[in-house]
């Protein structure tokens, strides 16, 4: 009895295994290879972007993510909040006290408080302190004024996408005309007036219009050329940033980590073989 | 309890003589883990898992109890306080990515443990109780991680609660008033997120308590050896102090450089990007997948797709999960084979490096969407699955001849080391251990 039944057990499970496999076998239609849908065929991945944070002794380019920074400011906080951000974190990319106070002073969108007198909600100006205010009052807002969308809060979209530093600058370089072989074989997928084709969006069709057009959509102050790839990397590097603020203290401490911990692993592996001595094991 | 050799505690200072005469702690360390607890001489580096496992155990708790004094156990705050900890606790992306690293390093440890303990049958007696203490380790863990994950409050903690809860409503009859009672309500919500954490923070202690078992256990026969045969005399262990310790010493350092690589260089490397997205209920993400320790037994549970004998397939599948685990419980008397080690047994040795591969097949399956091929070589993997356990296992161990065993562990050793030294001057020098 004991030996029977883990027998009578596994044929149970291997049996309906079975079934399941007959069954899906032979019903009509079945392939091993799922019918290619638009997306399994026009998706592409994040085109590489050369940046300075990467690698285990990258660091970031404080100049570069000022660059960034002013595109966020200038055309995505239009839409998007950066709100895990606060204004004072601004001093980590190199901009003094003063900056940082205008910087916040100056931002279009106040921050949300109620009046001293009556308690009746109102806004004021930014002080470092504060984060990014939000964009809009709520989803409801923000989709009625995006092509029924909510743009999402970039502070953590680096991290939330795969490859997300790549993504971003592949996404908002990345807009094409509806190609004709999609059209051919996939006429439905089409994107309509509210939507734009981009095939480094998982849907293919998005609705966030083309946010950087055209070259020259910011000037920035250190004299770079502002082209569109430089304002997409840029932007990404800036993001990067907002998602991982703490990547340099990171490499930092992990390049002295690893360094001691591997002098520390060969003392410990000739401790090991010095305390056996000829002992044969 | 261990071995008639074994060497006694001996008081050096006075200082410690009036401890060990008043709480024998003193004299409980040194036969546990100090000199007074002889251990195989030749055991191999499969055995220092165990330890590494402790270190993980004690990563996890260390840094969890820190992360605790910055968390928010509710709906709406859980998220942020996440990202509070990344970026305005001080160290505070240390301490969470070290304990989210932290918990896939301990799986890979425990399945390198596991798997170590069925090549060498180390569940077989008079062992099999630290095996049995050893499942109900694994299966606390994966309660544990499970409920830890969901704690992020991101995309995938929230669907992948909401999913693997919806299982239970698969149960007939209780299933569904049984899932809601689990969740504190009918989907994830502050409830959920709130005995998550608090349960969360209580099952490490209770894992801890039981490694204690194990360990007690381990030490009534001692441990086992790559040869699988028994310690006959003094000459065939060395004390774990300063032996072991030293070799423990060295792994538990090397994991701590692997591990610090990746939590310093690849922090992400192992998660999701959609847990970096808040929960949001009235969203499903295109791909849900759990975290990759639980894939192979997340394939088992998607293998059953067809309603077989009147049993509904989805209850198929949480039956199947379960037993895929809980048959491991049963593993000391399903084998019947006298000898443990895998390397005197030729066929079984075969079926057990199949069996490897099957699960890593699994647990690709079980990251990968539910199309075809995927589902169909899921369900083959499932099959071989139960079939090595079930079947395989029970029956090769009855029917194979095994190879001849060495007589003892010294003369195996000196077998192995026969083209460089000589058999007598080793034989001369153990005496005087
Ligand atoms: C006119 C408003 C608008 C502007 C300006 C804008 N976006 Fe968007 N963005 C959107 C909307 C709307 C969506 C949501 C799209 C969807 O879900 O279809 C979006 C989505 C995104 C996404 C997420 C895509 C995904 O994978 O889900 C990223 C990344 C993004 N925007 C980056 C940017 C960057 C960088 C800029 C500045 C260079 C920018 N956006 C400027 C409206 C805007
Ligand atoms: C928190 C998790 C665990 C810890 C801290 C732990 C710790 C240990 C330690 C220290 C040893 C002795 C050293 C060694 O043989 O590696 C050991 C042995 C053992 N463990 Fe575990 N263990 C854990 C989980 C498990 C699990 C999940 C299983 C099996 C399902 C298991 C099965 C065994 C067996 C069978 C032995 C005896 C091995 C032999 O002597 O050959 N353990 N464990």
């Amino acid at each position: 009895m004991r030996t029977l039944a883990p027998l009578v057990v596994g044929a149970g499970f291997i049996m309906a295994l079975l079934f399941a496999i007959f069954a899906s076998v032979f019903t009509p239609g079945f392939s091993l290879t799922p019918d290619p849908t638009a997306v399994s065929l026009f998706h592409k991945a994040p085109r590489h972007f050369e940046y300075s944070f990467e690698g285990p002794f990258g660091k970031y380019d404080h100049q570069q993510l000022q660059r960034g920074f002013q595109v966020y400011k200038e055309v995505c906080s239009n839409c998007h909040s950066l709100k895990l951000v606060t204004f004072a974190d601004l001093k980590q990319i190199g901009y003094n006290e003063a900056e940082v106070k205008a910087i916040a002073k100056g931002w279009q969108i106040k921050q949300p408080t109620i009046s001293n007198k009556d308690g009746s909600p109102t806004t004021r100006d930014n002080i470092p302190s504060d984060n990014f205010p939000l964009r809009y009052a709520n989803d409801t807002e923000a989709r009625s004024q995006n092509n029924g969308a909510v743009p999402p809060d970039l502070s953590l979209i680096t991290k939330a996408r795969e490859d997300g530093s790549n993504y971003v600058p592949s996404l908002v370089t990345g807009y094409t005309d509806f190609p004709a072989a999609q059209a051919a074989q996939f006429p439905d997928t089409r994107p309509d007036n509210n939507h734009y084709y981009n095939p480094y969006f998982s849907a293919l069709n998005i609705a966030m219009p083309p946010p950087l057009k055209v070259d020259g959509l910011v000037s920035y102050k250190d004299g770079t050329v502002a082209t569109r790839e430089q304002m997409a990397t840029d932007v990404g590097a800036f993001l990067t940033w907002a998602a991982e603020p703490k990547l340099e203290q990171r490499h930092h401490v992990g390049i002295a980590s690893v360094i001691y911990l591997f002098i520390f692993a060969v003392l410990a592996y000739m401790s090991y073989r010095t305390i056996w001595g000829d002992k044969k094991h | 309890m261990s071995f008639p050799w074994a060497k006694h505690y001996e008081p050096k200072s006075d200082f410690m003589k009036w401890v060990d005469s008043r709480l024998p702690i003193p004299r409980f360390v040194y036969s546990a883990v100090g000199g007074g607890y002889p251990v195989p001489r030749n055991l191999n580096y499969f055995w220092n898992f165990g330890f590494m496992a402790g270190l993980a155990l004690m990563i996890q708790i260390i840094t969890g109890i820190v992360l605790a004094m910055h968390y928010d156990p509710s709906s709406a705050g859980a998220f942020l306080s996440v990202e509070h900890i990344m970026r305005d606790v001080n160290a505070g992306w240390f301490l969470r990515y070290a304990h989210a690293n932290g918990a896939s390093f301990f799986f890979i440890i425990i399945y390198l443990h596991i798997f170590r303990g069925l090549y060498y049958g180390s569940y077989k007696a008079p062992r099999e109780v630290i095996w049995l203490i050893g499942v109900l380790i694994f299966l606390l863990m994966m309660a544990t991680a499970f409920m830890g994950y969901a704690l992020v409050w991101g995309q995938m903690s929230f669907w992948g609660a909401r999913v693997i809860t919806g299982f239970f409503s698969a149960i007939p009859f209780v299933g569904e008033p049984l899932r809601v009672w689990l969740l504190g309500g009918y989907a994830p919500d502050d409830a959920t997120v709130n005995r998550f954490f608090a349960l969360h923070y209580l099952l490490p202690f209770a894992i801890l308590g039981v490694v204690i078992l194990h360990i007690w256990a381990l030490h009534i026969p001692g441990s086992s050896n790559p040869t699988g045969i028994e310690v006959k005399e003094e000459q065939d262990t060395v004390p774990f102090h300063p032996y072991y310790t030293a070799k423990d010493g060295f792994t538990v350092v090397l994991y701590l450089l692997i591990f610090a690589v990746v939590v310093f260089f690849l922090p992400n490397i192992m998660g999701d990007p959609d847990n970096y997205i808040a929960a949001n209920p009235m969203s499903t993400p295109a791909h849900i997948a759990p975290e990759w320790y639980f894939c192979p037994f997340y394939a088992i549970l998607r293998a059953f797709t067809f309603n077989f004998l009147w049993i509904d397939a989805k209850l198929w599948g949480v039956i199947a999960m379960f037993a895929s685990i809980i048959l491991l419980f049963f593993l000391p008397w399903m084998d019947a084979s006298p000898v443990r080690s895998s390397g005197y047994r030729p066929l079984y040795k075969k079926f057990f490096w199949a069996l490897v591969v099957d699960v890593i097949v699994l647990g690709v399956i079980g990251k990968l969407p539910p199309n075809q091929p995927f589902i169909l070589i899921g369900q083959f993997a499932a099959i071989y699955y139960f079939a090595h356990f079930l079947i395989i296992l029970p029956i090769v161990s009855r029917i194979e001849k095994p190879l001849p065993l060495p007589n003892s562990i010294t003369e195996a050793v000196l077998a192995k080391h026969s083209s460089t030294s000589t058999l007598s001057g080793d034989l001369a020098a153990q005496p005087a251990e």
